[in-house]
């Protein structure tokens, strides 16, 4: 298994080669220069402080000068400075990242927690009407947009509130970590991780069912029972262990994702994370920045990968991961 | 050659203009001191300086840590009566009014505790007027009749001027205008684009990249007694829907660009006595500019036909119910004394009273040109409010008379180098303002001037211009301008006025002290604003 966890993170290195040419091209492919966009608020620019700023940014520099210094940054962990700020990406991203990583912990939570029950249960108790509500609620958490979903929330937090205590609230708009503040914090991420969680525990709902119903097919499960087994400890110990390992994969993608796809919801919460910072870093042609946050999008998918990997092992004892 | 300058220029302003339709309290109130004031911004400056951002996004949070020379009266900011801020009074010109003497304040610290002298307010217009070779000042242009500033001693500044010019003091008064610390930017001219370190009324807290700026109160700030508020969070939020749940869900107390007149309904029927509306014509019109270097454009005719083909008047009606759009006006500030009356505007093409007999116009002169099915792209700013509303109904103005028009929507800085480049057919965009004066908010127009897009020569328009600025008699300056915006908008049709902007604030009825101005560039420093929970 070590032999294997190492071979993995090993594979992670032409993995990350790989898209660092790719979004390292990419981004020369767009059209456009962060100097001109930086300068360009009307009213002309000097083409000297043009230059300036092209020689301060490296963006004068030949190409391959450019990837070798971005490679270089990749291996000893120092993307260098936001072209658009001037700031440091290390300090920009981290800010952002503590933020993502908790709504994105928070709604693998709230989607965990709702669609292994509720797509057990629906698998079990299959055409019943407990399925079709179940089946019901998860359609529409896939037919919702998140950010929709998003905004549904702030106006009934708003309405009940002023209707209920006559004066209307709306969840903080500013972050505070959690450990400095945990009310104001959770206060603030509960709804975004709601949002999110709902569309995310849509998906795993549908997948958990129908792994479970064709795991419950299965000759073993049949065994089982006419060996007389309680149905409880079938579906939890035999159905339901074999039935997660297509969940788990959903999971995985899904919690990656988050970390970097939750623009629309971010800004309908103000909140500043990742996918903001994408979306800013691409209109502003900040190469630094956006290769910087790509890297980071790739290696969490990688990482995410290994862990789902792992997991499957853990839940089928027949996944061996050998030499 | 008489001087009009600062003598005709104040008092012409301060009597006029469009007069807030604030909600203010019949009587004073006493502020009270103490709390901290959150409100939202809709952008985040590129960077913290100054001299060299002209984005609204770079004052409302940052323009409470600094202090200026003289500024807009915080007070009564709707007098355009300009005040001292650093200095001791308002002097007044000597050498004919070429040459300005300002008296600084004893004892005004920066926040390091380092003195303010006339050194740093030499050093700072000295960066604002000539800026070392590749520092980038926004403002230089305005300072064109500015020949030197120095500082004889460490308390007296004096601006000499190439002639006397009415546009000195709007200049001078300028928001941006921060006055920083020479021993910083004599060590680094660049320090100020990525810190914060003034003399204003708030000391730098913090700032999260993307999230807020925070600021503390000053307690040695040298107008005694203020500011009111502890402290105050600056928190940008993108999105308009979020700003205006935000002050309904009492997480921000003011938004201070200005909300569309929706927004307003809605917060005043969901707060009622809880929020405050105040309103003023604003200091922002958008304007059409045709590429003059593209076919058909470089022919009067089809310029005339875009601006006969738009019903303002109608427009304003409609418009200003959905849009921070309002007045129709000329060149100059509508109610300004050096404004078109009703009965001018109605002289110049696209402000006939008979719309029908407009557009029948401009199909005729398509037809003269030989582009009755004129079809062109309209290269517009990706900001909804008011540029995407306004772009949408000049499509359906423009296809009245035949004319078929795509718009291309960009975010603010692809667009602005687009019209850099000079790659438009037709372009909106804006001539926004902070101290009203039309001597030298005009100046858009002009050929010469660096945000003018047309790319065009005129110099009967140039000498129109210096004409206006330099002569001493009012109604003779009045005549000029008639001229000059007959030429601009109607003989040669280089730019059009669409409408003007109208600026609605909607705020937290706790948060007092503060009065709207013409400008959302003017009176943010906060230090009178307080709040009464």
């Amino acid at each position: 298994m070590y032999y294997y966890i190492l071979k993995r993170v090993l594979l992670m290195i032409p993995t990350l080669f790989g898209a660092a040419v790719l979004v390292f091209c990419l981004m020369r492919l767009i059209p456009g220069d962060v100097c001109v966009l930086r300068l360009a608020t009307g009213g002309g620019m000097d083409p000297q402080v043009l230059r300036n700023c092209r020689a301060e940014i490296g963006t004068d520099q030949p190409m391959l000068v450019q990837f070798l210094q971005f490679l270089k940054g990749l291996v000893i962990f120092d993307f260098g400075k936001s072209m658009w700020t001037g700031r440091p990406i290390i300090d920009e991203i981290g800010l952002r990242f503590q933020l993502s990583l908790q709504v994105a912990i928070m709604a693998t939570l709230t989607a965990v927690l709702l669609a292994i029950p509720l797509g057990t249960i629906s698998a079990v108790k299959q055409n019943t009407w407990i399925d079709y509500l179940v089946r019901a609620f998860s359609i529409a958490g896939v037919a919702v947009p998140s950010f929709w979903l998003g905004i549904l929330i702030i106006l009934g937090i708003l309405i009940t509130s002023k209707a209920w205590f006559g004066v209307a609230w709306m969840p903080p708009i500013t972050y505070v970590p959690i450990w400095i503040d945990p009310l104001h914090n959770l206060s603030m991420l509960i709804w975004p991780a709601l949002a999110t969680g709902y569309r995310y525990s849509a998906v795993a709902t549908r997948m958990t069912r129908s792994a479970m119903l064709e795991v419950l097919r299965e000759d073993y499960v049949r065994t089982a029972r006419a060996k007389g087994v309680f149905r409880k400890l079938i579906v939890r110990r035999h159905a339901l262990r074999n039935a997660l390992l297509p969940v788990i994969t959903i999971i995985g993608i899904e919690f990656a994702f988050l970390m970097g796809g939750l623009v629309v919801t971010e800004q309908v919460f103000n909140l500043n994370g990742l996918g903001k910072l994408f979306v800013e870093s691409i209109s502003n042609h900040d190469y630094n920045m956006t290769q910087a946050l790509v890297m980071l999008v790739v290696a969490i998918f990688a990482f995410t990968n290994l862990v789902v990997d792992i997991c499957y092992a853990w839940l089928d004892p027949r996944i061996r991961y050998n030499r | 050659m008489r001087s009009l300058s600062w003598k005709s220029i104040i008092p012409m302003v301060a009597g006029l203009l469009a007069v807030p339709i604030a909600a203010l309290p019949a009587q004073a109130e006493t502020p009270k001191k103490g709390g901290i004031l959150k409100f939202v911004v809709p952008d985040e400056p590129p960077s913290f300086d100054g001299h060299k951002e002209t984005t609204f996004a770079l004052i409302h949070p940052i323009a409470p840590f600094y202090s200026t020379l003289i500024r807009a009266n915080p007070e009564d900011p709707n007098s355009l009566q300009f005040v001292c801020d650093l200095c001791t009074e308002m002097p007044n010109p000597t050498d004919g009014g070429k040459t300005y003497t300002y008296k600084l304040r004893k004892g005004v610290k920066f926040h390091d505790g380092s003195p303010l002298t006339a050194k740093d307010v030499h050093a700072s217009f000295q960066r604002i007027v000539f800026p070392p070779q590749g520092i980038s000042s926004a403002r230089k242009a305005q300072f064109s009749m500015v020949e030197s500033v120095t500082s004889p001693d460490d308390e007296t500044v004096v601006f000499k001027l190439k002639h006397p010019s009415g546009a000195f003091l709007p200049s001078l008064a300028t928001p941006y205008n921060f006055i920083y610390s020479k021993a910083i930017l004599d060590k680094d001219q660049r320090w100020y684009e990525k810190n914060v370190m003034g003399s204003g009324p708030f000391v730098f807290e913090t700032r999260e990249a993307g999230a807020l700026v925070r600021g503390k109160r000053y307690a040695d700030y040298h107008h005694q007694g203020k500011p009111y508020l502890d402290g105050f969070e600056a928190i940008f939020a993108k999105t308009q829907p979020l700003r205006v749940q935000a002050i309904r869900g009492d997480q921000a107390a003011a938004e201070f660009r200005g909300l569309p007149p929706k927004s307003r309904d809605d917060l005043v029927a969901a707060l009622g006595k809880d929020i405050t509306v105040q309103e003023s014509d604003w200091n922002c019109s958008l304007l059409i500019t045709p590429n003059h270097q593209k076919k058909p454009f470089d022919d009067v005719r089809v310029r005339k036909a875009l601006t006969l083909a738009v019903d303002r008047w109608g427009g304003s009606k409609d418009l200003s119910k959905i849009a921070v759009v309002k007045a129709v006006g000329g060149v100059a500030f509508p109610g300004h004394p050096l404004a078109a009356t009703k009965a001018e505007l109605e002289k110049l093409a696209g402000y006939w009273p008979d719309i029908n007999k407009s557009r029948e116009e401009a199909k005729r002169l398509l037809k003269e040109a030989g582009v009755s099915d004129l079809k062109f792209t309209l290269a517009n700013r990706g900001i909804d409010q008011p540029y995407t509303i306004v772009g949408t109904w000049l499509i359906d103005q423009w296809k009245q008379v035949g004319i078929t028009v795509e718009q291309k929507v960009e975010a603010t800085g692809p667009f602005y180098a687009s019209l850099d480049a000079g790659n438009f057919d037709v372009t909106m965009d804006f001539n926004c303002q902070s101290i009203v004066n039309p001597l030298v908010d005009t100046s858009k127009f002009l050929p010469n001037a660096g945000d003018q897009y047309g790319k065009f020569e005129d110099a009967e328009l140039i000498k129109l211009y210096e004409a206006m600025n330099q002569t001493g008699d009012e109604a003779e300056q009045r005549r000029l301008m008639r001229a000059y915006e007959k030429r601009v908008l109607d003989d040669q049709a280089h730019n059009f006025i669409t409408l003007w902007w109208y600026r609605i604030i909607a705020h937290r009825s706790y948060m007092k002290g503060w009065k709207i101005t013409p400008s959302h560039y003017l009176n943010q420093d906060l230090s009178v604003v307080w709040i009464d929970k």
